[in-house]
């Protein structure tokens, strides 16, 4: 169905991947019937007032952050742990998933599964994820029953613990759950690998879910082990947003979440991504119909503060969105519009992470549309940067990106869990609860003269990884399926 | 974008409905001098407004022929506007710009019963007044271009040609062919029946469809009663040309009278599995029960008996699940999971068992208890978004339910027993004579 969207806030935080439905940047959940957990919304409070939302430290060094919302009687409770796939080793890749999956089944006081059942005693429905730099556990409930929800999330962080049989039927679960997002997707598997040639020394390159080699030979101990290592008070937040009192709601965390025993957490070794100097290339064969096209260019990150590559990264978002941000976007209307008779892509876009723990890259994608080459898709989404590049962009084109995010921040006041989400995120990258009041307003800074800027300065080939999904018949099985397939039409 | 947005930090209202004594939800409800059915629930803490138009429409409307005519309407219905008197054309990229600009989303699709149109804007008065005028050219003056017709239709093409690569098409296929039969609702989309589509059709669907006689709209936000009178009233004055075509009677989905059991190679990571049968409609008496009886069996996520047998205890499965898809007609009962391929028996054989128990003894009075309580106590997250607050409204206006529907839900919930769930699930569900597919399994 075509639609008229507004590119919502959330595109300012797309990770790699969320481009075309394809491989996950953030793995869902532990007992999702296959959903990927949406991309984290990056709107913030009401623009223009004091921040609604309050944060504390606790006195083991837990943070907490509430934020009040009185609409209805439903809460958000999150637990972040900052805690996630980059802060793994190579031989365990896939161990931070695996141990959500493992905060699940147990503890001195509950049996495996007792969790899950008190919580949908209570109401609520609970479910977790991870992602490259976090781990997050998240519920959203009656407002009545924030305090048992509180103590069972408390004694799960504190005292998680399970039989070695219990990881075993476990580790079935999760090798299923990465067949179904990657074994059985040739695009995810194409990024997958695309990572791991974009990032050579950074963590980012190892697979969230893990390669399935590690998966077959991870430990329980390896679980016990990061566990032990990173869940402490000091490297997590409580977030809660809803029908709360803040007062109340502090006295309740200190009273269950405070006496957690504190520990320092680990130090964390930087490795710090080589600067690229010179083009990669990459080919995917697979048994697919369609080619993909991915260009990856090493970006800046957001940090929040005054240096001028955070204004660079500013300058990048609102590129992306000039792209890709609306129906008839540039890319849209060069490359699947096209000229009449001469398509170039089934689909394009844009998409670049702003922020996050790791480095950060932009990404252009395409489908090449029938009978066009890939190289040829690759060229007109080259040519798009080029244009802006050399001829800038329109004050009305980042009007309207600008407007379309300003509408976003106040649907999304609508969600009381994307606000909670928004927010641990937040703190995950170090940055603090007026993050998204702070970056509206520096979005609304950028010149169309600094969009054109970045174009000129991030696009060299010297930045670029390029992955080719290949259409490779000889991958086709020996044994056809049942029905023929349907005929191609024909214009 | 318009100065007084920051002013709405002055406007948080609560949304009055904890009390005992009000309603649920407080809908407002009239009919519209059309015909047209309208339901109004004011939420005036978030300046925005969020629309949907409801008539039936959907894909089982369709003629097998044409598989996917109603979906390709409700695509090629946002493409362009015609001329109008006074007002130019706009093609799509002044019409996608002219959102974009409004900060406001416009948008349609079919589902299988309906075809829907919503609208999402800010209600500061000059945004809202051109968001409302703008959705109402969309419905009046749709200009059905076919340059963008055969865009669309080649990318749809080309990927429905991709998705033949992956065993959940070919699983869906098999069980929407064993399930339904020739009923519209197991209607396939291919190539050969978009192929068969033209402009003319689609131009011709939308007139016979989107009737004011018979549309349903729902409006939630920060609106008033002679507000949403003046929006409805500009949405169907621009859809009156349409007239009130009468429609057909579409035939119910005939119960399976075997077992199906469809075996189909796959080269893949993961068995797809599906058994299931044509469940019921929207409007049985036992619909409680049946939901209720779901939760416990496969619905309820975590603590479904499915999860538990399936994932928890042997491994086989990431995801496993059954569900009803009740409508005007009976839509499938389905359980569904993935597993390696050499596990496929096993699950499938594991599935059975818990269906066929499940059939013949229902749920233990602790489960049932474990189920209401999670949809008694978790009540709230129902209605606690605009969003929720639309789509409830919607489904009680599309399935004619009284609009004190969910003022009682919780108490129909608390009053289901467990006599109520086997009597339902015995006339329901046949396990014997169930439709089994398995994509890609391994002996």
């Amino acid at each position: 169905m075509k639609r008229h969207t507004p590119p919502s806030p959330r595109r300012l935080a797309t990770v790699l991947a969320f481009v075309l439905v394809c491989g996950t940047a953030v793995l869902a959940p532990a007992h999702a019937a296959g959903t990927i957990a949406s991309p984290a919304a990056e709107a913030a409070p009401l623009v223009g007032t004091a921040p609604l939302a309050q944060r504390f430290t606790l006195s083991n060094g837990m943070t907490l952050i509430v934020r009040p919302d009185r609409r209805a009687p439903t809460v958000a409770h999150m637990l972040w742990v900052r805690v996630g796939s980059m802060d793994e080793v190579s031989g365990t890749s896939g161990v931070a998933h695996v141990l959500e999956h493992m905060l699940f089944k147990g503890t001195p006081s509950l049996a495996p599964g007792e969790f899950s059942r008190r919580m949908a005693a209570l109401g609520a429905r609970e479910n977790a994820f991870t992602s490259r730099e976090a781990t997050a556990y998240h519920q959203q409930l009656p407002s009545n029953q924030l305090e048992a929800v509180m103590r069972l999330e408390a004694d799960r962080f504190a005292n998680n613990q399970w039989a070695d049989d219990e990881f075993v039927r476990e580790m079935a679960v999760v090798k299923e759950e990465r067949r179904q997002r990657t074994e059985e997707s040739p695009r995810a598997r194409m990024f997958e690998a695309f990572s791991a040639m974009s990032f050579q020394a950074h963590p980012y390159r190892r697979p969230i879910i893990g390669w399935m080699s590690d998966l077959d030979a991870m430990t329980p101990q390896d679980v016990r082990d990061f566990y032990r290592r990173w869940y402490m008070p000091s490297n997590a937040a409580v977030v809660i947003a809803g029908d709360v009192d803040v007062a109340q709601v502090r006295a309740l965390a200190e009273k269950i979440y405070g006496p957690i025993p504190a520990r320092a957490a680990p130090a964390r070794k930087p490795q710090d991504e080589p600067v690229q100097t010179g083009p990669r290339r990459m080919e995917y064969r697979a048994l697919v119909d369609q080619a993909l096209v991915v260009l990856g260019y090493k970006a800046p990150r957001w940090t929040g503060g005054d240096a001028p590559s955070d204004q660079d990264a500013l300058a990048l978002t609102v590129l992306s969105a000039v792209l890709d941000g609306y129906s008839g976007a540039r890319l849209d209307r060069a490359l699947v519009q096209g000229l009449p008779g001469q398509r170039i892509a089934d689909s394009a876009g844009a998409s670049y992470g702003l922020m996050g723990r790791g480095p950060q890259q932009f990404l252009l994608t395409a489908v090449p549309a029938a009978g066009v080459t890939p190289a040829a898709a690759e060229a007109a989404l080259k040519a798009e940067l080029q244009r802006v590049a050399r001829d800038g962009i329109g004050p009305a084109e980042l009007k309207r990106v600008i407007t379309q995010w300003t509408a976003g921040e106040v649907y999304q006041l609508d969600s009381v869990f994307n606000q909670a989400r928004e927010l641990g995120s937040y703190w995950i990258n170090g940055m603090g609860i007026d993050t998204g009041d702070k970056l509206m307003a520096r979005l609304r800074t950028v010149t169309p003269a600094q969009v054109q800027s970045v174009a000129q300065r991030y696009f060299s080939d010297e930045q670029l990884t390029t992955a080719v999904l290949v259409p490779d018949p000889s991958k086709r099985p020996a044994v056809a399926p049942d029905r023929p397939r349907p005929a191609l039409g024909r214009h | 974008m318009n100065r007084s947005l920051k002013s709405l930090a002055a406007s948080v209202v609560l949304l009055a409905f904890t009390s005992a004594a009000q309603a649920a939800i407080p809908i407002q409800h009239w009919t519209h001098a059309s015909g047209a059915r309208v339901y109004l629930v004011p939420s005036p803490s978030i300046p925005m407004l969020d629309v949907q138009i409801n008539v039936d429409g959907g894909s089982r409307r369709d003629r097998a022929l044409q598989a996917g005519l109603a979906s390709a309407t409700a695509g090629l219905l946002l493409a362009e506007v015609a001329a109008q008197p006074g007002q130019p054309a706009l093609d799509e990229n002044q019409l996608g710009e002219a959102w974009a600009d409004l900060g406001a989303q416009f948008g349609a699709s079919a589902s299988g019963d309906r075809f829907s149109v919503s609208l999402r804007t800010l209600t500061e008065p000059d945004l809202l007044r051109d968001a409302v005028a703008l959705a109402a050219r969309q419905l009046a003056a749709p200009a059905w271009p076919e340059r963008i017709w055969q865009r669309d239709r080649e990318r749809t093409i080309a990927a429905l040609v991709e998705a033949e690569n992956r065993p959940g098409t070919h699983a869906a296929r098999a069980f929407d062919a064993a399930v339904y039969g020739s009923h519209p609702y197991g209607f396939d989309t291919l190539p050969a029946t978009l192929n068969a589509i033209s402009v003319a059709d689609m131009r011709d669907f939308y007139r016979r469809h989107m009737a004011a006689c018979r549309a349903q709209v729902s409006l939630v936000g920060a609106i008033d009663r002679a507000q949403a009178d003046r929006i409805v009233d500009q949405f169907m004055t621009a859809i009156a040309p349409n007239g009130c075509v009468a429609l057909p009677l579409v035939a119910q989905v005939a119960p399976l009278t075997a077992a199906v059991d469809r075996r189909i190679p796959f080269n893949a990571a993961q068995a797809q599995v599906q058994i299931g049968q044509p469940g019921f409609v929207r409007s049985d008496p036992d619909f409680f029960p049946l939901i209720v009886g779901n939760h416990i069996l496969g619905g309820g996520g975590f603590t479904s008996r499915l999860t538990s047998e399936v994932r928890e205890k042997r491994g086989l499965s990431y995801s496993v699940y059954s569900y009803f898809a009740p409508g005007l007609h009976a839509g499938a009962f389905q359980i569904g999971l993935t597993t390696r391929p050499d596990q496929a028996d096993q699950a499938v054989a594991v599935a059975r068992e818990v269906l066929q128990r499940f059939v013949r003894e229902g749920p233990t009075e602790a489960e049932l208890q474990a189920a209401k309580d999670n949809l008694v106590n978790g009540f709230a997250l129902r209605i606690d978004s605009n969003r929720k607050l639309l789509d409830n409204v919607a489904n009680i206006a599309w399935n004619g339910l009284p609009l004190n529907y969910l003022d009682d839900w919780t108490e129909r919930v608390q009053r289901v027993s467990l006599a109520d769930i086997q009597r339902a699930f015995s006339r329901v569900l046949q396990p014997e004579r169930m439709a089994t597919v398995v994509v890609g399994g391994r002996p």
